[in-house]
C-alpha cells in the first residue's frame, strides 16, 4: 500500500461520525478560544493556534487547505461526488464559510487590540467626522461589486453545466435520495429524530430561535462594529449553531452519506451493498432487559420512567438550577421569562449533538419512547 | 474625445434628458444629494451614509450582493419562463431543450447557480448582521424581517428545484415534502391528527391534510408541479418582494448601516 494510501485510510477513519464530530467540535472551540480555555496545560498547548488570526498565517493555511483540497480531488471517489454539479457550490461554500467566520473574529480581535491600546477601534476612526454621499461613494461600490458578480456568474455558469438526469419517475427511487442541500441538514435530523420534531418542531424553533436573538440578547455592548471579548458567549453559542450544526451537517448529508443513507468516507466508493447492521436499542430495553433481566413492563410509563425522568432532569431541574450557579448573571440581568426561553432555545440545540454522540457510539435509539403517545425523544 | 464630451454635453442639455434625471452634473454636494432623492431606486438608499457603513470590510456587500443575486433570478427566471410548460408532458422536455436547442444558453446556468449563490450570500449576510451585533435596538425589527426573508429564499430555492421534472427534481421534493406529513393534528402520519375524529371518520387523511395541501395530491405529481411553479413564479417572489422593500425602507429608518455611537 503506498503512502497515499494509506493517508487515504486515516482519513476516512477520521471521518467515521463520532470522531469526525468530536474533532470539528473541538477545533471549533481551539480556534475560536486559543489559549483561553480548561485547565492551565490546555491554555498553553493552545495559545499558538492565536497564530491563525494573523492575516499571513491564515492566507498560508487556506492555500494548504486549498492545495490539500485539489490533490484529493485526484481520487476518482472523492471527485466523483465533490464534481456533481450541484456539489461544486456547496465545497466552494466550505471554504467562504470559513473565510468569512475568520474574517469576522479577525476583525473583532482587532479591535478589542486598539482598545487595549486606548486607541479608536477601525469603524470609528473610519467613519471620522461623519457621513459621505451616497452618491457617488455608495453607489460606485456598489456598480463594480455588481460588474464583477456578473462576470463570475457568467464564468460560472458557462464552465458548470446544470444538471439534469433522467425524467422524473414515480416508481424507481434513486439510492441515495436527498432533499436539496440547503435542507441536508434538516435530514440528518431525522435520523435521531421521529419526523414530527425533526421536520417539524426542530426547524420551527430556528426560525423562533433567530427571530428571538434581538429580544433575549441584552448586552449594550458591541452594536454596529466587530467585536470578540464584549460578545464571547453569543457569539460562541450563534457560531456554534451556524457553523457545526447547520453548515457542517449540511456537509456530513452531501459528502459523507450515501446509498441507504449510511456513512462513507470521502475517499470510498459509495457502494450500495455496504452491510452496516442495524443495532439500535432503546434506552428502556438498555434498562429492564439487559441490566435487570427482565421483560419490559407493560404500563409506558413505568416502562418509560427512566428517560422520562432524564427528559425531565434536562428541561425542567436544569433550568433553575443552572439560574442558581452558573448562569446566575444571566437570570439576575434578564430576569425569569427571557432567561428561560433562552435556556430552553439552548438546551433544545445541544439536545441534538447529545442525541448524535448517542446514537453514534451507544446506538441510542429512543431515550423515551411511547409510540402510544407520539412521544419519542 | 473632444467630441464625445460636446455629445454628452449636448445629451444633457435635451428637454428628453433634463425630464428624466431632474438634477445638475453630479459635481457638487447638492446635486449628488438630488441624484439620490429624485430618483426612486436610489431613493432605497440615504443621502448620506456613515464611512464606516459602506466599507467592504465592514458589511462584505453581502446584503447587496444578494438582492443583486435576487434581481438576476427574476430576469433570467423570466426568460425561462418564455420556453417552459409546468406541466408532467412538457417540463422535463423543455428543460432538455433549453440545453440542447438553444445556442451557447447559459440562462438556466445562470438562473441555478444563481439560486445556489443567493442561499450562501444570504447565510453569511445574516452571519455579518450576527457579528457586527447590528440586531440589537433599534434594529430588532429589521433582523425579524431578515429572518422572514431568509425562510421565503430557501421556499424559492425549493419550489424551483422541482420544475426540471428530473429524478433529482422528484425525489428531492418527495424527501423534503414527506416531513409535512408528520405535521402535529395536520398530517395524517402526526401526533394529535388520530384524535379528529367524528364518530369513525378521521378527519386527517392522507387525502386532505398538511401534504396533499403542498402537493395537491398524495405523490409528487402532476398538481404538485402546477402548485410548486405558481408559488415559485409568482407567490413567493411577490411576498419577497414585499418584504425586501420593508428591509431595505427598514434600514433607512433605523439610522442607516449601523456604527459604533
Ligand atoms: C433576501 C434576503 C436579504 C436581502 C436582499 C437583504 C438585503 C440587505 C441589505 C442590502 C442591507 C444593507 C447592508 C448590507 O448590505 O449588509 C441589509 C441590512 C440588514 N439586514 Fe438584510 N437582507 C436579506 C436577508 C437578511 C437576513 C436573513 C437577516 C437576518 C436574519 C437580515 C438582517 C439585516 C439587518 C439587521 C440589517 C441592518 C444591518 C446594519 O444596519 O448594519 N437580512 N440587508
Amino acid at each position: 500500500m503506498s503512502a497515499v494510501d494509506s493517508i487515504k485510510h486515516v482519513v476516512n477513519w477520521l471521518s467515521e461520525p463520532s470522531r469526525f464530530f468530536v474533532i470539528t467540535v473541538a477545533a471549533f472551540f481551539v480556534a475560536l478560544f486559543p489559549g483561553e480555555m480548561g485547565p492551565g496545560w490546555l491554555r498553553r498547548l493552545t495559545r499558538p493556534v492565536l497564530a491563525i488570526y494573523r492575516p499571513r498565517v491564515a492566507a498560508a493555511m487556506f492555500a494548504v487547505i486549498a492545495v490539500l483540497f485539489g490533490f484529493a480531488c485526484l481520487d476518482p471517489n472523492f471527485r466523483s461526488i465533490v464534481g456533481k454539479p450541484d456539489n461544486v457550490p456547496i465545497a466552494g461554500m466550505i471554504f467562504l464559510v470559513g473565510f468569512f467566520v475568520w474574517f469576522a473574529v479577525q476583525q473583532g480581535r482587532r479591535n478589542d487590540a486598539l482598545k487595549d491600546a486606548g486607541q479608536p477601534i477601525v469603524e470609528k476612526r473610519e467613519t471620522g467626522d461623519g457621513k459621505v454621499l451616497v452618491w457617488p461613494d455608495l453607489v460606485y461600490i456598489e456598480f463594480i461589486c455588481l460588474i464583477l458578480w456578473c462576470i463570475f456568474l457568467v464564468a460560472w455558469s458557462i464552465f458548470l453545466k446544470a444538471p439534469i438526469e433522467e425524467p422524473a419517475n414515480p416508481s424507481k427511487t434513486p439510492n441515495p435520495s436527498k432533499a436539496p442541500w440547503y435542507f441536508l441538514g434538516l435530514q440528518e435530523m431525522l435520523v435521531y429524530y421521529d419526523p414530527w420534531i425533526a421536520g417539524v418542531l426542530l426547524p420551527g424553533l430556528i426560525i423562533v430561535g433567530l427571530c428571538a436573538i434581538p429580544y433575549i440578547d441584552k448586552n449594550p455592548k458591541g452594536s454596529g462594529y466587530y467585536t470578540f471579548r464584549e460578545r464571547k458567549p453569543e457569539i460562541a453559542i450563534f457560531l456554534f449553531g451556524f457553523v457545526v450544526l447547520w453548515v457542517w451537517l449540511i456537509v456530513i448529508g452531501t459528502f459523507f452519506r450515501g446509498p441507504n443513507q449510511n456513512f462513507f468516507g470521502p475517499f470510498e466508493y459509495w457502494d450500495a451493498h455496504k452491510l452496516v447492521p442495524l443495532i439500535n436499542i432503546d434506552l428502556s430495553q438498555i434498562i429492564w432487559v439487559k441490566l435487570f433481566g427482565v421483560a419490559l413492563p407493560k404500563n409506558p410509563l413505568v416502562r418509560e420512567c427512566f428517560g422520562l425522568l432524564l427528559v425531565l432532569a434536562y428541561f425542567v431541574a436544569l433550568p433553575p438550577l443552572l439560574a442558581k450557579t452558573w448562569l446566575k448573571s444571566y437570570y439576575e440581568k434578564l430576569g425569569p421569562a427571557r432567561f428561560h426561553i433562552m435556556v430552553f432555545l439552548m438546551l433544545t440545540m445541544i439536545a441534538l449533538p447529545i442525541k448524535m454522540m448517542l446514537r453514534w457510539t451507544l446506538n441510542m435509539h429512543y431515550l423515551v419512547t411511547m409510540p402510544e403517545f407520539f412521544f419519542n425523544i | 474625445m473632444a467630441l464625445l464630451k460636446k455629445l454628452w454635453e449636448y445629451t444633457r442639455s435635451t428637454q428628453v434628458w433634463n425630464s428624466i434625471f431632474r438634477h445638475g452634473p453630479t459635481d457638487n454636494a447638492r446635486n449628488r444629494g438630488l441624484a439620490v432623492l429624485t430618483n426612486v431606486f436610489l431613493h432605497l438608499h440615504p443621502v448620506k451614509v456613515r464611512r464606516s457603513g459602506i466599507r467592504l470590510r465592514f458589511t462584505w456587500c453581502m446584503g447587496g450582493i444578494t438582492f443583486f443575486l435576487f434581481l438576476v433570478e427574476v430576469a433570467t427566471g423570466l426568460l425561462l419562463m418564455f420556453y417552459y410548460h409546468p406541466t408532467v408532458d412538457y417540463a422535463y422536455v423543455d428543460i432538455v431543450d433549453l440545453r440542447e436547442q438553444v445556442p451557447l444558453g447559459v440562462m438556466r446556468e445562470l438562473h441555478r447557480w444563481g439560486a445556489h449563490a443567493m442561499v450562501i450570500t444570504v447565510w453569511l449576510h445574516m452571519l455579518r448582521v450576527f457579528m457586527t451585533g447590528s440586531y440589537k435596538p433599534p434594529r430588532e425589527f429589521n433582523w425579524n424581517v431578515g429572518v422572514l426573508l431568509l425562510v421565503l429564499t430557501l421556499l424559492l430555492s425549493f419550489t424551483g428545484y422541482l420544475l426540471p421534472w428530473d429524478q433529482l427534481a422528484m425525489w428531492a421534493v418527495t424527501v423534503g415534502s414527506n416531513m409535512a406529513r408528520a405535521t402535529p393534528f395536520l398530517g395524517h402520519e402526526g401526533p394529535g391528527a388520530s384524535l379528529l375524529k367524528l364518530g369513525d371518520i378521521s378527519l386527517v387523511h392522507a387525502g386532505n391534510d398538511a401534504r396533499f395541501a403542498l402537493l395537491a395530491g398524495r405523490f409528487v405529481g402532476a398538481g404538485a408541479l402546477l402548485r410548486f411553479y405558481v408559488l415559485h413564479c409568482v407567490g413567493i417572489p411577490v411576498v419577497a418582494t414585499i418584504l425586501m422593500a420593508v428591509h431595505f425602507w427598514r434600514v433607512r429608518k433605523d439610522g442607516g448601516i449601523s456604527g459604533p455611537v
